[in-house]
């Protein structure tokens, strides 16, 4: 499953504009190098940024963010504010990430005001933290807040894309334009020459009137018959494939409350399948997640980084985040859940009729298929869609080609090796152990 | 003596001549044509329609261009999952919670099964004693959840209210009675539970003038008080029949509803001949009960006479003189049955259902006497606590104007007293009347606060159904509406702050639970608690003595009945119990095990008085349609029965077996509030239950219209083929081959008889299902007493629809799963067997049977549970047009719905008659207004099985759902279906052990034994279709008498 994710960085961009995409991507690059250059160079002699920011992650972002209070306070030029402010200095600090507890025993002041404030819930002691790691993390804390690189960059990108998309058009339009004076002046020349043949009585060369194709074509009662033929054979063919997929629904993208994203989710972020529709590994169903599984993550994800275009950006998917909150009852600025709550009304897109049975965990979890095999490239929809047909015969094929995956399963054990040896092969496909019955998708 | 006796099903069957009505339906599928030919040929008709032949075409265009239009789109479906979901949950896996039912009539330990947070079946509880098991009512209980019907709020005479204005309004009243010294009464259903018992106990001591009356619908009072004088508590004794050899019961139905029901289950244990032995049941009784189709013997006697005859046994055994006149035969009957009681020693036990607290201590005497094993008084069963003499008291009290407050809970008086006009007088005189109901009924109707209570389901609770036996009580699903437990109310007038919930547990923890913890019991279910053995040398032993010098001639003397009069015995019907439930569908269409009537209670009667009171419609022929109509229903003269100038006008249904110059009527009928229309079906019972007796003297008489029955009776009828039910003596059983009393059908090939499940003479080449599963269910006739509980399991596994009055009149009852009937006509089998000797030809034997003298006096009876066989050549695959139906290698006849187009040529090919059609959508249709037409009702669907549309075929599917379950579970976890893991829901509902499903392809399964037990026969095998389902040769242990 996991290679089916690793996607090459380009890929991931939105392919619907792969032009603009690439432009993007060009800027996105020079801001990034240009902007990121000067800090790194800056630092580079005494700290090292790049440690601090994943001891950061590793240690400190379950609680802490750069600028934005959580669990606990934002922790940007933490260092500082608190000499500024407090008159605290390095060594309080060491002191405090090796262990609050003791700090805040000792009486000291700002450390109980801190611990007050943040609801009285001390913070996990690091005693493994040596001094340099510390200052790691400081200088990544001291970093200055960049300018919002995504926002800049979308708007020049979307500026310069604009005025490119706007050039193509017109030249594409000038173009069609020139035909089409072409075409009628050629029409009018040979008006013209017509008329001045007509009046200087030159005899225009008629082409002899031989019989026309079409008519040879009637006459010729054979090829009538077997063109009719045809004909029936086609349109009756052509209008079995348009009934057949009536309802089949392939390729439905409804409009979702909230756009959420699968390419960010399983196709950027990589997050497997299964963290959010657990219930597929055991049940029947594969379950759409409740809320509180998205908060696993957004209660700490509450603004979105990552590549942005003109129709998706990051204020767009900074909303979409809003609406999970608003949804599921949580108080951003607070911290905390109000308890009032809208359930979403997502809009089902795989809707199999109620006659027919089908177990996500006899696929994913007993023949070990991959989510992808029926539902399409998930990790690089930015809107799911159907993108199975999801018919029977559709099952069926499937259910023929397939062997049954019977290593290291108890079950099959003693079945596969009768069966095996009844019809003479090696593997069994799901049709010969059975999977072709009518009662065992319609009960 | 292999087993040629004629079985019939129906009155007419007996009859010499051809009954034109009945034998014309035999020989069709569908009893009413569709009246296509009538229709078309009419011209004039046809002529004079608004609509002509262009405009027809014009709709049919249209519509048809519509339908293709609309079905292009599909419609938005939309999911909403949970904002926080709960752990124990995960869509599409079933959670099973552990719980108890005690509304007061039933009792039993049973398994909830929850899908997506609601409750959709209730399983057995196999931790739990097998006596506690779920019976049909307990089944269809689960339905009563769902009741569109319930009260949603509590009510202030008759208009909604709020709790909090409910306990504000309550408690300054209940204080001001308190002042007052008027006294406060507390009338409730049994609850057998030790909290609530505690509970009423702390409230007695907070109101000071507390009376807490107990109320049983149907009252055991008379045993509870025989019971009570001998050994000093109230309680009834307990029988464990798997201990006895013998066992005489007079007027008991034990398989029914006796003393609170559920010793099935030890009886057939010993039903089932081990070699070559079974336990014999001899049966006194008037009415034809399931105890009496179960019984080797049955005597059909009266019931005054059945206390002569237990005044003569027990003046036998103990050796009184007495002067009690029987008639010679019937002298004979009970000498031969003291001999037996003296042979079985400690083997035999005798019971009895009269209605008296002098019988019912002779009963205990007797027990006593012969020692005997199945009688367990220290087992007291606790599930009928009521005592009628109280109430009778309080009505009294009421009308006096004596009752300061009157509380009930769990009962409806004003539906089930005799005397409810009396009561509802009472209760405008009492200061404060309090009603606890789930229903706005007919009590509701007459109180001041009707307080919405909560289902079981959505209660806590405990139960103590018998001594030492504890079992707790957990809601499975949140309230549904704004209700109340009953117990939750009394702490909250108490003034206690505690929930219910924590009020059981701190019980428990203190005083119940020894060496468990409360989780483990919970999740149990049941906890047992050794018994601390109350034995004989402590019962009162003064008591005891007093009740031996009872005067045997005062007892005799009183028993002297008018001749003039009918005896009427009053009876629970198996699907009905005592009406609590009457709003529920499945039971309403739930065929009574022996006359097959659904939705309706009757008058059941000999046909020697019926036609001597002239009830008795003569059979239907050719040119008068009168016992049955064209179509096959049944129908029915009515009487009117008068009790001291209280008259019921009630159908009349012929009952073979009944006792002459005795009638029946079931309770449970007639309810007239808190029920749909639908469901207000029958007459109200209670009105003749003059003093809590069940036997009343009665005069009846004709008259005017005709009632028509809803009785499956006539409906798909075998045409007389084969042997249908194999059955034969203990004897024969004992002594000759299994080829003489089980042989197998022999077919002519070459002139020469082959066995006809020798492969030559099959159509058909075998396929090989050795490999994988193979299932099959065997069905023991010995064992199945006809209780219906598979019925009612099925109905609510596989979302069986109900169809109404109306629809099973006209034969169109969808019940997957249907156990027949049949009757044979002589006493005994072995008189039966000495007429057969002397029949010869089919003209003879409809003589003999027409010479007898009353055929129908007193037959016997054989139940035979009947699904779809599942034929490994099943005759309706062959034939369906578009192969919707097909067969599994796992031996499942499969029924493709969405492939169905609705020929029904499988069911005019099926020889057993298992297939139903659904003429109609049962859902969502105002015509069939049941639980599948409101929202609530339908969350009781299984969502493993597809609701049928019109037009297409069903029928039992082996639950390959839940074969289809156990295999996938297997599978998930990667190892082998373990032993006994498949079960179908009909075999897991049955509490006798009658139904046993499996995997024949395990070749040391119960099932493979089974298969291939001597006993086992395939249903119609001549036929060829090589069943999976097979049947036990029914064995009767019925000796000469």
């Amino acid at each position: 499953m996991d290679l089916r994710y690793k996607r090459q960085y380009l890929r991931s961009f939105n392919f619907r504009n792969n032009l603009t995409s690439f432009k993007f991507f060009l800027i996105h690059l020079f801001f990034t190098l240009f902007l990121i250059l000067p800090f790194t160079n800056s630092f580079a002699q005494d700290v090292d940024i790049t440690a601090g920011k994943s001891l950061f992650n590793a240690n400190c972002a379950a609680c802490h963010k750069l600028d934005k209070k959580m669990t606990g306070p934002a922790l940007r030029h933490a260092e500082n504010r608190l000499l500024n402010d407090e008159g605290l200095d390095k060594q309080w600090i060491y002191a405090w990430i090796r262990n609050s507890s003791a700090v805040i025993k000792s009486g000291d002041s700002y450390a109980n005001k801190i611990y007050t404030e943040y609801n009285r819930s001390a913070m996990t002691a690091y005693p493994q933290l040596s001094d340099i790691d510390i200052e790691n993390i400081l200088a990544y804390t001291a970093q200055e807040k960049p300018i919002p690189i995504v926002a800049t960059v979308v708007s020049t990108a979307g500026a310069s894309s604009n005025d490119l998309g706007l050039s193509n058009e017109i030249i594409l339009g000038i173009f069609s334009a020139l035909f089409f004076l072409l075409a009628i002046g050629l029409l009018l020349v040979s008006n013209t020459l017509r008329n001045f043949a007509r009046l200087n009585d030159v005899k225009l060369i008629e082409k002899e009137k031989s019989k026309p194709i079409w008519k040879a074509f009637v006459d010729n009662q054979f090829l009538m018959l077997c063109s009719a033929i045809l004909f029936l054979l086609v349109s009756a063919y052509g209008f079995y494939g348009w009934t057949i997929q009536i309802g089949t629904n392939q390729g439905y993208m409804p409009v979702q409350p909230i756009h959420y994203s699968h390419k960010i989710h399983a196709g950027d972020n990589q997050i497997d399948c299964n963290y959010c529709h657990s219930s597929a590994r055991v049940s029947k169903h594969s379950g759409i997640p409740s809320l509180n599984v998205c908060m696993n993550c957004h209660k700490t994800i509450y603004e979105y980084n990552g590549e942005t275009t003109e129709e998706y950006s990051k204020t767009f998917y900074d909303g979409e985040i809003q609406k999970l909150y608003k949804a599921v009852g949580w108080d951003d600025e607070a911290q905390e859940y109000t308890g009032a709550t809208y359930p979403v009304k997502w809009v089902r897109i795989h809707n199999l009729p109620d006659f027919a049975y089908f177990n996500h965990s006899q696929h994913v979890s007993v023949a070990g298929i991959e989510c992808q095999t029926c539902h399409g490239p998930v990790e690089e929809m930015e809107i799911m869609y159907q993108s199975s047909p999801l018919t029977m015969g559709w099952c069926i094929n499937c259910h023929r080609e397939t062997n049954v995956k019977v290593k290291d399963n108890e079950y099959y054990a003693k079945i596969h090796k009768e069966l095996s040896k009844k019809y003479g092969v090696e593997q069994l496909t799901v049709a010969q152990m059975g999977g072709l019955e009518c009662g065992k998708c319609h009960y | 003596m292999s087993n040629k006796k004629k079985y019939w099903k129906n009155l007419s069957d007996l009859s010499s001549e051809k009954v034109t009505g009945i034998d014309d339906i035999k020989q069709r599928e569908f009893v009413e044509e569709i009246p296509v030919d009538e229709f078309l040929g009419d011209k004039e008709n046809l002529s004079n329609s608004s609509t002509s032949r262009r405009d027809f075409l014009k709709y049919l265009g249209f519509s048809t261009a519509a339908a293709t239009l609309a079905a292009c789109e599909g419609p938005v479906v939309k999911s909403i999952p949970y904002v926080i979901q709960p752990n124990e949950i995960v869509p599409g896996l079933a959670n099973f919670y552990a719980t108890t039912i005690s509304n007061g009539y039933d009792f039993a330990n049973i398994l909830v099964k929850n899908r997506e947070g609601r409750p959709i079946k209730i399983e057995h509880n196999k931790l739990a004693p097998s006596s506690s098991a779920a019976n049909a009512r307990v089944h269809a209980s689960i339905l009563d959840l769902y009741d569109s019907g319930r009260l949603a709020q509590p009510m202030k005479n008759g208009l909604p209210t709020s709790w909090v204005e409910f306990d504000f309004e309550t408690k300054r009243k209940l204080k001001e009675i308190n002042d007052s010294s008027k006294p406060i009464v507390l009338l409730t259903q049994t609850f057998a539970s030790p909290s609530t018992s505690k509970l009423i106990d702390e409230f007695k001591k907070k109101y000071s003038n507390v009376n807490h009356i107990i109320y049983d619908t149907i009252s055991e009072s008379a045993a509870l008080d025989a019971f009570e004088q001998r050994y000093g508590q109230r309680g009834l004794a307990n029988y464990d029949f798997s201990m006895a050899n013998l066992i005489v019961s007079i007027g008991a139905d034990f398989i029914g509803d006796w003393q609170g029901g559920g010793f099935e289950s030890g009886y057939t244990t010993k039903r089932i001949p081990k070699k070559g032995k079974m336990s014999r049941h001899i049966q006194f009784e008037s009415n034809m009960t399931l105890s009496g189709a179960n019984s080797d013997t049955r005597i059909s006697v009266k019931p005054s006479e059945q206390k002569l005859i237990l005044l003569s046994i027990y003046s036998k055994l103990f050796s009184i003189n007495n002067n009690i006149n029987l008639s010679d035969k019937l002298q004979k009957t009970v000498d031969s049955t003291v001999s037996e009681i003296l042979n079985s020693k400690s083997k035999a036990v005798l019971i009895s259902g009269i209605n008296d607290v002098d019988y019912q201590s002779l009963v205990l005497q007797i027990n006593e006497k012969i020692k005997s094993k199945a009688f367990n008084p220290n087992e007291t069963i606790k599930s009928r606590l009521g005592d009628a003499n109280k109430v009778k008291k309080l009505v009294q009290q009421m009308k006096n104007g004596e009752v300061g407050a009157l509380i009930m809970a769990g009962v409806n008086p004003v539906y089930s007293l005799p005397n409810s006009q009396e009561f509802i007088e009472g209760l405008e005189k009492v200061d404060v009347s309090i009603l606890f109901t789930m229903k706005n009924d007919e009590t509701a109707s007459h109180v001041d606060y009707a307080a919405a209570s909560s289902h079981y389901l959505e209660s806590w609770g405990d139960a103590e159904i018998k001594k030492g036996e504890y079992s707790l009580v957990q809601p499975v699903i949140n309230k549904l509406f704004d209700t109340r437990q009953f117990q939750d109310q009394l702490l909250i007038w108490s003034n206690s702050k505690k929930s219910y919930y924590q009020y059981i547990k701190d019980n428990w923890e203190k005083n119940i639970l020894e060496n468990s913890f409360w989780n483990k019991v919970l999740h149990d279910g049941v906890y047992s608690k050794k018994k601390n053995n109350i034995t004989k040398n402590k019962f009162l032993r003064s008591a005891a003595e007093k009740t031996y010098y009872l005067d045997l001639q005062d007892l005799i003397d009183k028993t002297s009945s008018n001749k003039n009069l009918y005896e009427l015995t009053l009876y629970p019907k198996i699907g009905m119990g005592d009406g609590q439930q009457a709003n529920n569908p499945w039971l309403q269409e739930f065929p009574d095990p022996l006359t097959r009537a659904t939705w309706d209670n009757y008058l059941t009667i000999s046909e020697f008085d019926a036609k001597k009171l002239n009830l008795y419609l003569e059979p239907s022929t050719f040119f008068t349609q009168s016992r049955n109509d064209a179509n096959g229903g049944l129908n029915g003269k009515y009487a009117i029965i008068s009790l001291n100038g209280n008259s019921i006008k009630v159908p009349v249904i012929i009952q073979p077996g009944q006792a002459r110059g005795t009638v029946g009527l079931s309770f449970g009928y007639g309810r007239s509030r808190g029920v749909k229309d639908e469901m207000k079906t029958g007459v109200n019972a209670y009105r003749l239950y003059k003093n809590f007796n069940t036997v009343q003297e009665v005069s009846i008489k004709l008259t005017d219209g005709k009632h028509e029955f809803a009785c499956i009776q006539l409906h798909n009828t075998l045409m007389g083929r084969g042997e249908i039910v194999k059955e034969t003596s203990l004897e024969v059983f004992n002594t000759k081959d299994p080829k003489y009393w089980n042989a197998e059908a022999v077919v002519s090939l070459n002139h020469i008889e082959t066995p006809v499940s020798s492969p030559k003479v099959d159509l058909w080449d075998e396929f090989d299902r050795s490999i994988g599963h193979h299932f099959n269910l065997s069905i023991d006739l010995n064992a199945c007493t006809g209780c219906g509980a598979c019925v009612i399991a099925c109905n609510a596994e596989n979302n069986v629809p109900v169809v109404g009055k109306r629809e099973v009149r006209r034969s169109r009852d969808m019940h997957w799963l249907r156990i027949d009937r049949y009757y044979s006509s002589e006493d005994t089998f072995h008189q039966d067997d000495e007429k057969k000797d002397n029949i010869s030809g089919i003209q003879s034997s409809l003589k003999s049977f027409g010479e007898l003298e009353n055929p129908s006096e007193n037959p016997q009876v054989a139940f035979q549970p009947i699904m779809c066989q599942h034929c490994n050549h099943a005759p309706c695959e062959t034939v369906c047009p578009v192969a919707a139906t097909s067969h599994g290698r796992q031996g499942q006849n499969q029924m493709a719905y969405n492939r169905c187009v609705g020929t029904r040529y499988c069911a005019n090919n099926c020889p057993y008659k298992v297939r139903r059609f659904n003429w109609f959508l049962y859902t969502q249709n105002d015509e069939f207004d049941y639980h599948m037409n409101d929202d609530l009702g339908r969350m009781v669907l299984n969502p493993d099985v597809t609701v049928r549309s019109r037009g297409v075929m069903e029928k039992c599917s082996f639950c390959i759902q839940k074969t289809q379950a156990v295999i996938l579970k297997a599978k998930l976890e990667g190892r082998p279906v373990a032993q006994g893991e498949f079960n179908s829901a009909c075999a897991s509902a049955c509490s006798t052990g009658a139904m046993r499903f499996g995997d024949i392809n395990e070749k040391d399964s119960e099932i493979y034994k089974l298969k291939n037990d001597k006993r086992a026969y395939h249903l119609l095998d001549a036929v060829g279709t090589k069943p999976n389902v097979v049947y036990q040769v029914k064995i009767r242990n019925d000796k000469k008498v």
